[in-house]
This record gives structure tokens, C-alpha cells and sequence, in this order.
């Protein structure tokens, strides 16, 4: 299971997404997810479908991929849906004892399902378009002017970049420490929930460990290699906005208007 | 004086109890000496806590001597306005591939050296080329790190500091974590690197093969450099080395064997051919 999140990991293709500036794609992002919860209607659910499946079809990322995302939230998912479902008011539509669904509970279920996974591929189309770096060197950028408020946008840019690179590192070390926990009788699997939560330190301990072990390293390899933060620091691949970059913009422009316009009409 | 040189390097590891008061002290080194010519291919051969990790981090300023003093291209690792002269001059790779690749993709990985030391961008990619050609690892330049084998994850890292063009690499048992196969990518780069570009390697290990390329080799052993010569010289004293805890190669010791049998054949085998060849002088 933990081996299908495909949040913050790349995938290597050449298509007109990847191209984008990853500002443009933040932008995007941005708004989609503010489209997502603008959203009450089947209208504007279909031009959102529409809007996600071209920005899926240009990105060249096979969808099977993406859908492995969700298989991360599942549990989140069918918990919004059944909550959703069953603590709805509303006109009632069919009652076993206790148990009331009501019509609005099925549309708020509904719309929920859909808004959750939809931003969970949303947000995955941007990162697995952008290569980390790319994505912290647009937030680096987009936020500069965040720097005249003494916030260290550069370190933390930075430290994104390096959480996410070592986001499926961690996933395979957890594996990997699960695996020898159980093969010395170690169980993850029984019990109720505290029980579990409790089963979890022999996994969670090692774990912590090695990370620290990790972070310093790699302190130590950064160092080694010249790192002294932001300052006088050069790029490799500049930013650099491009005249399709333009042209998504208005594309983006042009989807947040009809959104907008959508809402207000119906 | 050499590309490289320590004169009486201490060093002491400091180990401190919840209160802060020192609880005991660990000397890691102990007077070490050395001079290193540029171009050479040194090999500091040592087991496990005999200090050879300690020293690497001395050459690039990573760690400051407790006393004595390390000159790196005739700059002393002690002033703090040397630091980043000396790790440009002096790179090193780490023994864990995973943890010393910073970026996603291979290609600004290799990039990350040269943007810290602010090269233009138009010569960061001429560098990032050409130092994956050198590791044979063009093919691979938009993968992501975490897909490559640990062989091809290390010679990214060798590419990494490479393109911030080094006289000198340092590299901490590079090969500790890989198997057989990774662990001869990796040789191969680095002599070619030595053979072709004349970069001085200083190579740490504690695999004795590794080192029978090397110009010079030095044996440590409690924090001391304990013998000191070439490979051939080196590998002729069986018994020393092994009282220091390292394992010749097995060709050197069945040659050491044969010869305490009472055979005629050389010191210091270093390779199959050559003991073969001793072998047909014996009748």
C-alpha cells in the first residue's frame, strides 16, 4: 500500500505539460482547486471533468498512474462518503431504524467522493509533471517577494525539495523495517485501533532513527559540495516564462471565468 | 609540498553526558603525516574505527583538526575564508549513494555543485555533460535517482562532484554498499577518471583489491598511519597486514602461502597472470 502513493514522485515524459514553467503549473493548480470547491452542479462537474481530462491527456501520464493516488485516500474517501451519507439533513429517501438517508446526503457524499479525488489528481498531475526541483524552483520564484517579510523563502524551498526527494526513500526504509519486524513476530495487522497504533513503535522508532541519520549525511554531502545557501547561488535551468507558458495562462484564465460565470448563471 | 598535506593531525571526538560534561574523550587520530603528489591514485587501506573516515573529513574541511594542520592546495583547512576553495578543489563521495543525491532527477543533481559555486547557467550544462559522459551515465541524465542500481547511484554522485571540476576527489568507501557487479562500475570510473584526466583520487577503503592500482597505499590502524608504500610493497607483508585486521586478496595470500611452503616465488602477487607466471619460473 505504501508503495502507490504517487504523490511527489516524477514521471519522466516529454509532453506539453511537462514543458510548462512550473509556476504556470502552480497557478493551475491553485485554481483548479479553488474550481473544485466552487463547483455545486453537474454543469460545472462536467466542465471540470473536461478540464482534467485534457490537462490528463496532454500530460501523456497513463491515467492508470494516476488513479494509483487515490488508492493512498481510500480510506479517507469512504469514510467522507458514509459520513456524508448518513448525517445528512434533508427529505428523506429510504430509513432502516436508525439509519436516515436522505437526498441531500447522497448529492453531499456524492460531490465530496469527487471533490477529494479530484484534487488528490489534480494536484498529482502538477507533480508528477514537475520534477521536484523545478516545483520548489517556481515556488522559489512565484514567492521572492516574500523575502522583503524576512521569510526564508530559498531554505524553504529547499527543504521541500528535499522532503519530497525522500518521500519514496522513507516509503521503501518503512517497508523494508516493517518486513524484519515481522519476520521477528512483530504484528501490524490484529487488534483494534490502539492496539495497532501501539504495534506501530517498533516501526516508527527505527524509522525516526534512520531519518535523522539520513538528514545528517546529507547535511554533510551538501556541505561538501559547496552548498551555502541561497546566496550567489546560479541555475541550471532559469526560469524563464515561454510563449506557451502565455498561452496556458490564458487557458487557465479562460476556465476560471467560465467557472466563475457558471456559479453565478446557475 | 603536494596537492594535499597533514602534518601531526589530531583529531578527538568529544563525547559529552546529558549535563554536558565531557564524559570520555575518543581520539580518532593520532598524529597522522601525510603528502600527496597531485595526479596519484592513493589508496588509505584500514578496518572498521581505525580513523580512515576521520581523515577523509579532514580534506575537506568537513572536519577541523583537534591539533596539527591540513593543507589543501596550500591552504590550511582551518581559516573559514578558505572552506569553499577547498571543497572546490577537494571533492568527495560518500559511502551511501541515497544519502548524498539532493535533487530528483540525475541531471540537476549533477548540477547541484556548480549552482552552490554560482557558474553561469550556459556552463553548468556544458559541465553536467560532459561529467556524465566521463561516468558513462549520459543515457540517464532525466531519470530519477531512485530508480537507478547503487553502482549507477554512486557513479552519479562521482558526476556530481566532478562537475564542480575537483584537482582532487576524496571518496569514502564508495563501494561498501554495493554489490560485485556496482562495486566494479565504480573502480572503472574512477581509475579512468585518474588514467584519463589526471585527478588526484584518494580512495578509502577496506577492500585490498581496490587498491592494487594505486600508486601509493597507507595502512591505518588506531588513528595512525601505521604502513606506508607502494601496493607491491604493501601487499608483500602479509602478516603485518593482517595484524591490523585486513584480509589480502586471496592470489596475494595463496602466493604467501606457497612461498612459507617453502617455494620460491616473490613477494607482493597482485594478480592471477602474475602468479602464473611464477609459478611457470619454477622449474
Amino acid at each position: 500500500m505504501l508503495r502507490d502513493i504517487t504523490i511527489g514522485q516524477y514521471y519522466p515524459e516529454k509532453s506539453v505539460i511537462h514543458s510548462l514553467d512550473p509556476r504556470v503549473k502552480l497557478a493551475g493548480a491553485l485554481i483548479f482547486i479553488v474550481s473544485v470547491f466552487l463547483f455545486e452542479n453537474i454543469i460545472g462537474f462536467l466542465v471540470m471533468t473536461a478540464f482534467l481530462a485534457m490537462c490528463i491527456k496532454l500530460s501523456k501520464v497513463p491515467f492508470k498512474y494516476m488513479v494509483k493516488g487515490l488508492k493512498a485516500i481510500l480510506v479517507i474517501l469512504i469514510l467522507t462518503a458514509v459520513l456524508n451519507l448518513l448525517w445528512s439533513p434533508g427529505e428523506t429517501l429510504v430509513q432502516f431504524s436508525f439509519i436516515r438517508i436522505t437526498k441531500q446526503g447522497v448529492y453531499n457524499s456524492l460531490y465530496m467522493v469527487i471533490r477529494l479525488s479530484y484534487l488528490v489528481i489534480g494536484t498529482s498531475i502538477m507533480t508528477l509533471t514537475t520534477t521536484p526541483t523545478r516545483l520548489t524552483d517556481g515556488m522559489e520564484k512565484g514567492l521572492h517577494f516574500l523575502n522583503r517579510c524576512k521569510v526564508p523563502v530559498h531554505e524553504i524551498a529547499m527543504m521541500m525539495s528535499i522532503a519530497l526527494r525522500f518521500i519514496p526513500i522513507l516509503m521503501e526504509e518503512t517497508d523494508k523495517i516493517m518486513k524484519a519486524q515481522m519476520a521477528r513476530g512483530a504484528d501490524f495487522e490484529s487488534g483494534n485501533i490502539f492496539q495497532k497504533a501501539k504495534n506501530m513503535i517498533p516501526l516508527l522508532v527505527p524509522l525516526f532513527v534512520a531519518a535523522w541519520r539520513r538528514a545528517s549525511d546529507l547535511a554533510m554531502a551538501m556541505e561538501a559540495r559547496c552548498y551555502h545557501g541561497g546566496e550567489g547561488r546560479t541555475k541550471m535551468k532559469p526560469l524563464k516564462y515561454q510563449q506557451m507558458d502565455k498561452k496556458a495562462y490564458g487557458v487557465l484564465f479562460f476556465y476560471l471565468l467560465v467557472m466563475i460565470v457558471l456559479k453565478v448563471i446557475l | 609540498m603536494g596537492i594535499m598535506k597533514a602534518a601531526k593531525l589530531v583529531h578527538e571526538y568529544i563525547h559529552r553526558d546529558d549535563d554536558g560534561n565531557v564524559d570520555h574523550i575518543e581520539t580518532a587520530l593520532n598524529g597522522v603525516d601525510l603528502d600527496i603528489e597531485a595526479g596519484d591514485f592513493i589508496a588509505i587501506l584500514g578496518h572498521n574505527g581505525s580513523g580512515k573516515s576521520t581523515l577523509a573529513k579532514h580534506l575537506n574541511a568537513i572536519l577541523m583538526p583537534t591539533e596539527g594542520t591540513v593543507w589543501v592546495d596550500g591552504k590550511n583547512t582551518k581559516a573559514p575564508e578558505n572552506t569553499l576553495d577547498i571543497r572546490k578543489t577537494a571533492g568527495m563521495v560518500f559511502q551511501n549513494p541515497d544519502n548524498q543525491i539532493i535533487a530528483g532527477m540525475v541531471e540537476e543533481d549533477v548540477a547541484f555543485g556548480p549552482e552552490n559555486m554560482g557558474v553561469p547557467s550556459q556552463e553548468i550544462w556544458q559541465r553536467v555533460m560532459r561529467s556524465l559522459n566521463l561516468v558513462h551515465m549520459e543515457a540517464y541524465k532525466n531519470h530519477s535517482p531512485n530508480k537507478l542500481s547503487g553502482g549507477q547511484k554512486q557513479r552519479v554522485a562521482i558526476a556530481g562532484v566532478l562537475a564542480m571540476q575537483p584537482k582532487c576527489i576524496v571518496l569514502d568507501e564508495p563501494t561498501a554498499m554495493l554489490d560485485p557487479e556496482g562495486r566494479k562500475e565504480v573502480m572503472d570510473a574512477v581509475l579512468e577518471l585518474n588514467k584519463t584526466k589526471q585527478v588526484t583520487v584518494i580512495l578509502i577503503t577496506h577492500y585490498m583489491e581496490e587498491a592494487i592500482h594505486a600508486d601509493k597505499v597507507y595502512v591505518m590502524d588506531g588513528g595512525e598511519i601505521v604502513m606506508e608504500g607502494t601496493a607491491r610493497e604493501i601487499f608483500a607483508r602479509v602478516q603485518e597486514l593482517e595484524n591490523h585486521r585486513l584480509s589480502v586478496p586471496q592470489i596475494t595470500k595463496l602466493a604467501h602461502e606457497l612461498k612459507c611452503s617453502g617455494l620460491p616465488i616473490p613477494d607482493g602477487i597482485l594478480d592471477e597472470e602474475e602468479l602464473m607466471e611464477a609459478i611457470c619460473h619454477l622449474s
